[in-house]
């Protein structure tokens, strides 16, 4: 059976192709002004780059935040089903999976054929989301993609004050005018949402192994920051940002029976 | 540079007609909040002059520039001040003062100077918090309740829209008033959120006082629910940066279902805080004097 999964993310939208348990190609867009649009363009070059049509696909499952839009889905599963199936695929002996995306922070409890159990979820707070670093990047002057690198380099865990975005970047901007090193600036950044993601997850209950997915999981200083916050060891799979849309294309299977 | 639409206003003010010399007590209140540091000069327990400006980087110098200009003119030097109170959130970094109050207690009493003994509830609207506080009939503090994590419902998000929509901070009120039909507010628990919603309708074309209309309500909403805890006595009055903006202060008038007192002829809503210290200041000189 050949299943593809939409992702329509806060941010970017992401696509898997499936045949069975093997993915044939996956592609990704930038959301962009026109959601819809961008969906279309990157599930066809995805189709293309598989060699596939439309029509060869069975099922065409979406989720994320803006699920409702997706181009020529027939199906769809909540983020968290589609977190837990496609982190317990990657990594079978997981039983929590943190998903961390632009505008939202998840942690999805489940058992080893990837139910979903249960879940907390921040989605009213920018400042445990991506959207918090990126904001920071601005401030602080440094690549969004170099933040991470950058607070591996610190010497010091300097403290962060303030929780909202917002007054974080002012504190940002004191903490340059105080000459505090950008190395360190970083890490406090990176270390601040990883503690409001483990203080959420802790409400769900820390249970191993924990896999990290997610935009935010591909940034090496927050996987950092986030395993001292929680204390355990963390699981990331290669590309992160595309464990929903896989997810989201191994439901049809999950419900067939099939393994 | 572009222009800085959150910008509001500096500006001093002496109460004409009177003398300083007449007053057996001259002291002051210095309020540094982390938007803006404002000085008032009371003369035996009138108001006589004050200043509102930006704080800078340095809450020190902030409240040293906020002095210097609430006394420039008059002829009061800082020698003549018998005593200072500070308060706001850089309370402890005025280096002149004689103590410091925390700006609660400052706003509860100053609201009380300027609208009377029947205030119940002040509304504190800042920079970067937010204040609900229950007072008695001589303007101390019984309850209160704040927000000062999350900028949903404080000034500097107001700043956030004025730069986004440039549209001048002191105009977003009125402007947002001019719209025929009220539509569903933005995000009332996220600036950013909100941010990321307003950029999105107006690139479905929404005009800028629909806009803001959505952002207005938004943020009287998120203030509204620090009034529900705290619930509302008569008479409420609202002090703060906000209480100036009549889009922010119609809409939780609705929800509320609550008039604030009108904004009292001769009085800057921002100097409630500064008021209330510099009361403070003259309680405390008199009781030292008598002391002494």
């Amino acid at each position: 059976m050949i299943t593809a999964g939409i992702d329509m993310g806060a941010k970017n939208v992401k696509v898997v192709i499936l045949e069975d348990n093997k993915i044939l190609s996956k592609g990704m867009i930038l959301g962009g002004f026109d959601q819809k649009a961008s969906a279309e363009k990157v599930f066809n070059e995805t189709l293309q780059k598989a060699g596939l049509s439309r029509n060869n696909i069975e099922h065409v499952v979406a989720t994320g935040a803006g699920k409702d839009v997706a181009p020529c889905a027939n199906g769809e599963i909540s983020m968290m089903g589609a977190d837990a199936l496609g982190g317990a695929f990657l990594f079978p002996s997981a039983r929590t999976v943190i998903d961390v995306g632009a505008e939202e922070g998840r942690a999805v409890k489940c058992d080893e054929e990837g139910k979903m159990l249960d879940f907390v979820i921040n989605e009213r707070c920018a400042a445990g989301a991506g959207t918090f670093v990126e904001a920071m990047s601005r401030a602080l002057e440094v690549k969004l993609e170099e933040m991470g690198p950058l607070a591996l380099k610190a010497q010091k865990a300097v403290p962060m004050n303030a929780q909202c975005t917002i007054f974080a970047e002012s504190e940002v901007v004191s903490l340059i005018h105080a000459k505090t090193p950008k190395a360190d600036i970083s890490r406090a950044i990176h270390d601040a949402i990883a503690d409001r993601i483990a203080s959420m997850t802790r409400r769900l209950g820390v249970q191993r192994d924990v896999v990290l997915v997610g935009g935010v999981a591909k940034n090496a200083g927050f996987i950092e920051s986030l395993k001292r916050a929680l204390g355990v060891d963390l699981l990331v799979p290669d590309e992160p940002d595309f464990v929903g849309a896989l997810g989201a294309a191994l439901a049809p299977m999950r419900k067939n029976g099939e393994k | 540079m572009s222009k800085e639409y959150w910008r509001w206003p500096e500006y001093r003010r002496t109460v004409p007609g009177k003398d300083w010399k007449d007053a057996k007590v001259v002291s002051a209140g210095v309020d540094i909040g982390s938007v803006s540091s404002k000085t008032v000069i009371m003369t035996d327990g009138e108001l006589y002059a004050y200043s509102i400006m930006r704080t800078g980087s340095s809450s020190p110098d902030s409240a040293q520039k906020a002095m210097d200009w609430a006394l420039e003119g008059t002829g009061i030097k800082l020698d003549d001040i018998k005593y200072t109170v500070g308060t706001g959130y850089g309370r402890v970094n005025v280096p002149f003062a004689n103590r410091a109050i925390t700006e609660i207690a400052c706003h509860a009493r100053g609201a009380n100077y300027i609208w009377g003994p029947t205030v119940r509830t002040v509304l504190d609207m800042g920079g970067q918090d937010c204040k609900a506080i229950h007072c008695d009939e001589r303007g101390k503090v019984t309850a209160f309740l704040m927000n000062d994590k999350c900028a949903a419902g404080t000034g500097r998000g107001m700043e956030v829209f004025a730069d986004l929509l440039s549209v001048s901070i002191e105009e977003v009120g009125s402007m947002s008033l001019s719209v025929e039909k009220e539509p569903e507010p933005v995000s009332s628990t996220c600036v950013v959120f909100a941010k990321s919603e307003a950029v999105g309708l107006l690139r479905k074309g929404w005009p800028k006082d629909m806009v803001l209309a959505a952002y207005c309500s938004a943020m009287a909403s998120r203030i509204s629910e620090l009034l529900e805890k705290i619930k509302v006595e008569k008479d409420f009055v609202i002090t703060g940066g906000i209480a100036k903006n009549v889009g922010v202060v119609k809409r939780l008038e609705d929800i509320i279902g609550f008039k604030a007192l009108p904004m009292k002829e001769g009085f800057d809503p921002m100097t409630a805080g500064g008021l209330g210290a510099a009361l403070f200041a003259k309680a405390l000189y008199e009781r030292s004097a008598q002391a002494a």
